[in-house]
Formats: C-alpha cells, structure tokens, sequence
C-alpha cells in the first residue's frame, strides 16, 4: 500500500494531530469566552490544567517504554494528605519546603517499589499498578479519613496568582519540562526507552539495559505525580483522599490524544503535553455549553472514550479508503 | 527445582478454611460455639455469592488473554440493581421482565466495551475504565441522584430467603451452585469454552486454525456484562435497597477473586471453580477486617497487598532471556 503524504507526516510528527486538536478546541473555547487570552483568564485555566499535564508528562514517558501507570492518581492522593495534614493551614514556608521535599521522596519511592515488581519481578504493569493504586489509595486514606487540613493561604495563593512577565505560571513549568525532555530523549537514556518501548525482547538483545530503563520510567512517573500532588494541593489549598483517582484515566487520555501509541515506542511528551491542555479546554467548552447538570458526568465519560476511540477509528477508516 | 503441586482452588479453599478456624479465635469470635460458627460460615457463603457471580464474567474476560479485564462490572452493578429496583417497584409479575433488562442492559455495555477492544484496538483496561465513567454518568441521568422503587417479595423469598425453615440454607447458596455448574459447562462443555481457551492461549495460532477471534472476543465482552447485570439483579434482591456506590465495592475484589483462584491473569488457563474458591476467600479476608473493626483505608491496603502477593506468585511474565 502507497503511504499518502498525510501518513507520512503523521508517522514522523505523532504530536501534529495533538496540535490540530489543540487549535481547534482553542478556537471554539474562544468564540465562547472572547477573553481566555487575557491574562487572569488564561492564567486561571493554567494553573487547573497543570496538575493533569505533570501527570501525563510522567505516563507518557512510562507508555513510551511499554508500560502503563494506574497508581500515579494515588500517589497524587498519599502527597495531597500527607501536606493537608503535615504542613497546617498555619504552617510557615520552611514547613512546606521541608514536606514538598518528603512529597517528592514519596513519588520517587512509590514509582520504585512499581518498578522493581514491573521490571525484577516482571509483572504485568497493568495489574501490578492497579493493586499498588488500591495500596497507595488505602494509605492516603489511613493519613487523612476525612476531607480537611490544609496549606497556608499565602502559599496557595503564590500558585494561583503569580505571572511572571505576564505569563502563568505553568507556562514556565511547562517549558522546563519540555527542555528536559528535549535533552533527555537525546541522551542514551532517551534512545534506551524508545528501544524497549519498540520491542523489549529485540532491545535485549542488543545489549540495551532493558531493566534498568523500565524500571526508571516508573520512578520518574512516581516523581511526576508527586510534583502533580503538590500543583494540585496548592491549587486547592485543602487536603481529600480521594482527590487523585479520578485524574488516572484523564492522564491516559491525554497521552492517547497526544499522539502516543499505547503500545509504547512511539510519540514524545509535547503532544501528550498539548493533549491535557486539550482535554482541559474540552471541559471548559462542556461547562459553557451549558449542559444540564445531571447529564455533565456522562458527556464528560462519554468525550473521554471518544478520545480514546479516536486513531481507532481514523486507523479503521484509512485501511478502507 | 521441583515445585509444589498443589491446584489453586484447592489451595484457595484450604487457605479459607484456615483464615475461618482462626476467626474463631478472635475476642469476639465464635469460639467453641458450633452453631455460632455454622451460621457464620453461613453467612459468608451468602455474601460470597455476588463476589463470585459478579467474578464469573471477570474469569471470562481475564481468560480470554491480551491484558483483558472489565473494569466496568461494578458500575454496570449499581446501573442494573437499580433498574431492577425501578422497573420492578414492588410487583412480582414484573420481576422476569426486569432480569431480561438486566441481562440485556449488561450484555449492550459489554458489547461497546467489546467493539472498542477489538475493533478500534483500545486496551481492555482503559476502555472498560472510560466506559465504567459512561455508565456512571447513565446511573446519575437516569436517577437524578436519588431512587424510588421496591424490590418484589418473589425476589426476597427467591433469593435471601431459606428454601425451608428445616434447611437453613438461602437460596442465594443455592442459585450459586447451579450457576456454578452452569459456568463450568460453558467453559469445558461447549465450543465457545474452547475458544476462550484457545485465543487466551495465542490469537494468532487460535485465528490460523479457523477460530473467529474478533466474534468470540465480542461474545465474551458482551457476555461479562450480562453476568455483572445478573449479579447487579441478585444484589438488589438480596439487599432490598439500592445506592450509587453499590456495586463499586466488588470490583477490585472480583479481580482478585480470579487472581487467587489461579486463572492466570495473561489469560489462557482458568476456571470458575477457582473463581468461586476465590470469592470466598476475599469475603472472608473484608468480613475478618471488618470484625476486627479496621478501617476502610486498612481494608483497601490488605486488597491491594493481596493482589500484589498473588500476582507475584502466579503472574510473573517470561523472562526476557527465554
């Protein structure tokens, strides 16, 4: 079969459909709020929009080495309690440096224990991650029972508020993220995952550390999520244990959106970047479509697994055409 | 190394045995008190029974190899429990209709499930955690957030009640052994039992020796949602009432159910038996933490460790040298 030039591009830049995606719900969210690009609006859809992008930048990276991580909503719920309850509404910001240090440490050690089970013990990761997300979900529920605590107000409001140059705050986060990655995917680390995302038996067989490499997706996941827990923690100033679950499967979204192949090997971060952007600006659309609110849940569902249906169904239709 | 050969149903049962025995050791245990712990052992049959038919379509699911699972059961466990309980409000002549609701209200979730795994190639676990979002967007349009109905008094006595006063046993025990029997024949008994097997095995050797993979993949969604419908029927006539997070519960547990049961969560080996071995096991394992008075969260992390126990055991995938 002859590629037509559309495939061509779509095969070198997996992310070029995240960006059509991206333009067009920026478009429609436009003619619906004319003043998103001022700079409180912009700045107020940011600072939402950041705790799904760090996760989705962390399962990116875990998806392009042929894995995949449900718990990463949990970690997010074990670093939400632990700075509701630790660090106090009245807590001073040596405190919350000192628990935002811990919070990390968190992420790190739960992304270990998921990928020393994943890659020594080789579990499948769909259902090794899915019981520690029941583990990890348990113990933030064990640290916090009830919805409560919280951070200092001026800590949050640092989050919320601050533009440097006039630009959200998350736009700087992204970039840095971005320029890591950038130089991550061309060190050999960045090579290695590509090569086990693409075939884990072929890339051992060719001398690639194919442990090692899954097992740092996991712990760079963990870390993701943690950072993702502190982004959301200050963006709600409160403490809940069930704050994470939901974001999970939204994390996958994005990624699928973003032009990353499930199967791993194939796609980057930007496009999974630009696929949370994507899906928050959806949301925004749905709530200015004014929905009844008895039918939001469902369209929001229902959207979600269009997303994910999407290049099963443009793949269905090319091999027709 | 020569390993232990010890099936694990069998090992599933011995160890629930166990766990039960030291039950009765526990301050408010049963102790020496025999009809105590008749009718404790009783009543944790009892509850197994929906674990274990809710488990039933996750065995079929998981058999069927390629990462699969149903991660909707539960809520097409709460979407057909109330259904039930609207459409029947009270009547006995309309409890058939409601389980033919049930039933097919199940096996269309399923199917979507199903075209989206086979068809658009989404992997199991995403789709059927996007579709478990879908449906319980359905329930809250469907309720608008609170329920009125009644279960009939045909159900209750059908299914919660004894079959007699002389045998104290509920009907729930019973209607489960039938089902077993049932799961068993379609399993070993019938063509599409073999060819759950045999694509849980390799699609690929399954598809070249004339298996219609993508049909019998179909089936077996649309069928797990069927099973998880009956389950939610069978729950709401046992309970009597009905919420929004009523069949949530059951689904980390009905994974695990399989996973204890020894049907290999890559798919390709399993059987009910194991499943219903499992079930038991789980509902002992929350009714001690519950007896013992441990919070929900300590309730989540025994699950959780269990399941990663168990896969650690029987999940380990090859290693990369072979």
């Amino acid at each position: 079969m002859r590629q037509s030039r559309w495939d061509a591009l779509i095969a070198r830049q997996p992310a070029l459909f995240a960006l059509i995606l991206l333009v067009l719900s920026l478009v429609i969210n436009f003619i619906l709020q004319p003043n998103m690009f001022a700079r409180e609006t912009l700045n107020s859809n940011m600072r939402v929009f950041l705790p799904i992008i760090l996760m989705a930048v962390g399962q990116a990276i875990v998806i392009l080495g042929g894995g995949i991580d449900i718990s990463v909503g949990s970690i997010v719920s074990i670093v939400n309690t632990v700075l509701a309850t630790r660090v106090g509404l009245d807590g001073s910001p040596e405190k919350m440096w000192q628990y935002v240090f811990l919070s990390l440490l968190i992420g790190l050690l739960a992304g270990a224990i998921n990928g020393f089970f994943i890659s020594s013990l080789r579990l499948q990761p769909i259902i090794t991650t899915y019981a520690t997300s029941f583990l990890y979900a348990g113990f933030a529920l064990f640290i916090l029972p009830n919805p409560g605590g919280g951070i200092p107000a001026d800590i949050a409001s640092f989050y919320r508020n601050s533009t440097p140059l006039n630009l959200p705050l998350a736009f700087y986060v992204i970039a840095l993220i971005l320029l890591i990655w950038w130089y991550l995917s061309s060190t050999r680390y960045g090579k290695f995952l590509y090569a086990v995302g693409g075939k884990a038996e072929a890339a051992y067989e060719t001398a690639v550390p194919v442990t090692r490499t899954q097992f740092m997706t996991y712990v760079i996941s963990g870390f993701m999520a943690a950072l993702s827990g502190i982004a959301i923690t200050m963006l709600s100033g409160s403490g809940n244990a069930d704050i994470g679950g939901p974001m999970t499967l939204n994390s996958i979204t994005a990624v699928v959106i973003g032009g990353n192949a499930l199967s791993g090997g194939i796609g980057g971060v930007a496009g999974p970047v630009m696929g949370a952007i994507t899906l928050g600006i959806i949301q925004n659309i749905i709530s200015f479509a004014s929905i009844d609110t008895w039918w939001e849940t469902f369209v929001k569902a229902a959207i979600i697994v269009v997303a994910l249906a999407a290049p099963g169904i443009v793949n269905l239709f090319r091999r027709r055409a | 190394m020569k390993r232990i050969s010890i099936s694990p149903p069998v090992a599933a049962l011995l160890l629930a045995v166990i766990l039960f025995l030291l039950s009765g050791l526990l301050p408010n245990g049963f102790g020496s008190d025999l009809d105590v712990a008749r009718a404790q052992a009783t009543n944790i049959l009892r509850l197994a029974v929906f674990l274990g038919v809710i488990a039933a379509g996750q065995t079929l699911v998981i058999i069927s190899g390629s990462e699969g699972i149903d991660l909707s059961a539960g809520s097409v466990v709460t979407l057909t429990a109330i259904l039930t309980y609207i459409l029947v409000n009270g009547i006995d002549a309309r409890v058939v209709p409601a389980l033919l609701v049930a039933l097919a209200v199940g096996a269309l979730v399923g199917l979507i499930n199903g075209v989206g795994i086979t068809f658009l190639k989404i992997s199991p676990f995403v789709m059927t955690l996007g579709m478990s979002g879908v449906v319980t967007g359905a329930i809250i349009v469907i309720t608008h957030g609170s329920v009125t109905g009644k279960v009939a008094p045909l159900m209750t006595r059908l299914i919660a009640r004894p079959l007699s006063p002389a045998l104290q046993i509920p009907n729930a025990i019973i209607i489960w052994i039938l089902f077993g029997i049932f799961m068993w024949l379609l399993l070993e008994r019938t063509t599409f039992g073999r060819n759950l097997f045999a694509i849980g095995v390799n699609r690929i050797t399954a598809r070249l020796s004339g298996v219609n993979v993508n049909g019998i993949n179909l089936l077996t969604y649309s069928l797990a949602g069927a099973l998880a419908g009956f389950g939610g029927f069978l729950l709401v006539g046992n309970t009597g009432v009905v919420h929004l997070q009523l069949g949530q519960p059951f689904l980390f547990p009905s994974i695990a159910a399989v996973a204890v049961g020894g049907t290999l969560l890559s798919g390709g080996k399993g059987s009910y038996w194991g499943t219903m071995a499992g079930a038991i096991v789980l509902t002992l394992i929350t009714s001690l933490l519950t007896t013992m008075q441990m919070p929900d969260s300590v309730r989540r992390m025994v699950l959780g460790g269990t399941l990663l126990i168990l896969i650690s055991i029987y999940g380990r995938q090859r290693s990369l040298r072979q």
